[in-house]
C-alpha cells in the first residue's frame, strides 16, 4: 500500500478469540502493507486487543457468544479503528488512574490508560459502548522517514 | 530440572530459584494468561522456592491482563518471603511498564545473571 491507497473494512463477530483473531492479523497486515513499522504494529495491536477484551468483558460481562462491531481504516499516515459493544456503555471519567500511587498494585484497570499512551487519540462516544482509536503520522514522524 | 509438562513455560529450578521462560510471543488471550498462571501455580507448588525470575526472551507482545498476572504472582511471592524478577524485557514491552509505572512495582533486570541476584540468588 503507497501514496493515497486507503484500505477499509468493517466485521460483526462475537467476542471468541477464533473470531476476532484474524481480524487482528488483517488489520496487522495492512498496517504492514502501508509501511507503517513496527512501532505503529505494536501500538495498533496492543490498543485493539485491549479494546476488544474492554468490549468483552465489560460490555457483554464476559459473554464471548454476543456480537459486537468493528471498523478499521489504515492509509500511508493513520490507521483508524471503532470498536462497539451492546452494553449500556461507560463514562471513562470513572475509570481510576491507574498509575496514581495507590493504584498501582491493583491487577486490573490498564487498558484505557494503555490504549491513550500508544495511540494518537483515544475517543469514548457517549454512552460509552463506543471506542474509537486514531494513530496519526506526526510532523516529526515524517520527518524521520 | 527441566519442566516440558508446561504448555506456555519452561521452569528450571535452579540454586533455589525458579526460571520461568515464557514460551509465547503474544500473550493477550485472557484464557491462555489465566492458564500461564495455574502453570505458574504448579511450578510453585512442585519447587520449594518462593523466588522467581520470568524471562521474556520470547515475549513481542503482552496485554493488560498479563500486568495483572505479574502484579499477583509478585504480591503473593513477596508475602511469602521471596520475591519476581522479570529479565530480558523488549524495548516496547518495557514502554509498557513504564507508562504504567509498573517499572516502580516490578523488579526488572536486563538479564538472567542480575534476575537472580535481584531476587536473592547466586547469578
Amino acid at each position: 500500500m503507497s501514496g493515497p491507497e486507503r484500505w477499509i473494512r468493517s466485521w460483526r463477530v462475537t467476542g471468541h478469540r477464533s473470531s476476532t483473531q484474524p481480524i487482528v492479523e488483517e488489520v496487522q497486515q495492512a498496517i504492514e502493507a502501508a509501511a507503517l513499522g513496527e512501532a505503529v504494529a505494536f501500538a495498533v495491536r496492543l490498543a485493539m486487543e485491549e479494546a476488544v477484551a474492554n468490549a468483552v468483558r465489560h460490555g457483554h460481562g464476559g459473554d464471548e457468544s454476543r456480537e459486537f462491531d468493528l471498523e478499521a481504516y489504515v492509509d500511508a499516515d493513520e490507521v483508524r479503528l471503532s470498536v462497539e459493544d451492546a452494553g449500556l456503555g461507560f463514562d471513562p471519567d470513572f475509570v481510576p488512574d491507574p498509575t496514581a500511587e495507590e493504584n498501582l498494585t491493583i491487577a486490573s484497570g490498564r487498558g484505557l490508560a494503555l490504549m491513550r499512551a500508544f495511540m494518537t487519540s483515544v475517543t469514548i462516544v457517549p454512552p460509552g459502548n463506543r471506542i474509537e482509536l486514531v494513530w496519526r503520522r506526526s510532523s516529526s514522524d515524517s520527518a524521520n522517514c | 530440572m527441566g519442566s516440558p509438562a508446561f504448555a506456555h513455560i519452561h521452569v528450571d529450578d535452579a540454586g533455589g530459584v525458579l526460571e520461568v521462560r515464557l514460551r509465547d510471543r503474544h500473550i493477550l488471550d485472557e484464557g491462555e494468561i489465566r492458564t500461564i498462571g495455574e502453570e505458574i501455580d504448579r511450578a510453585l507448588a512442585q519447587s520449594d522456592s518462593t523466588r522467581v525470575v520470568m524471562d521474556f526472551s520470547d515475549v513481542e507482545h503482552l496485554s493488560s491482563s498479563a500486568l495483572g498476572l505479574l502484579i499477583t504472582l509478585n504480591s503473593r511471592l513477596q508475602d511469602a518471603g521471596g520475591g519476581l524478577c522479570l529479565v530480558h524485557i523488549a524495548a516496547p514491552i518495557g514502554e509498557v511498564f513504564r507508562i504504567t509505572r509498573l517499572d516502580q512495582v516490578l523488579s526488572i533486570q536486563p538479564d538472567m545473571s542480575s534476575g537472580r541476584s535481584a531476587v536473592g540468588g547466586d547469578a
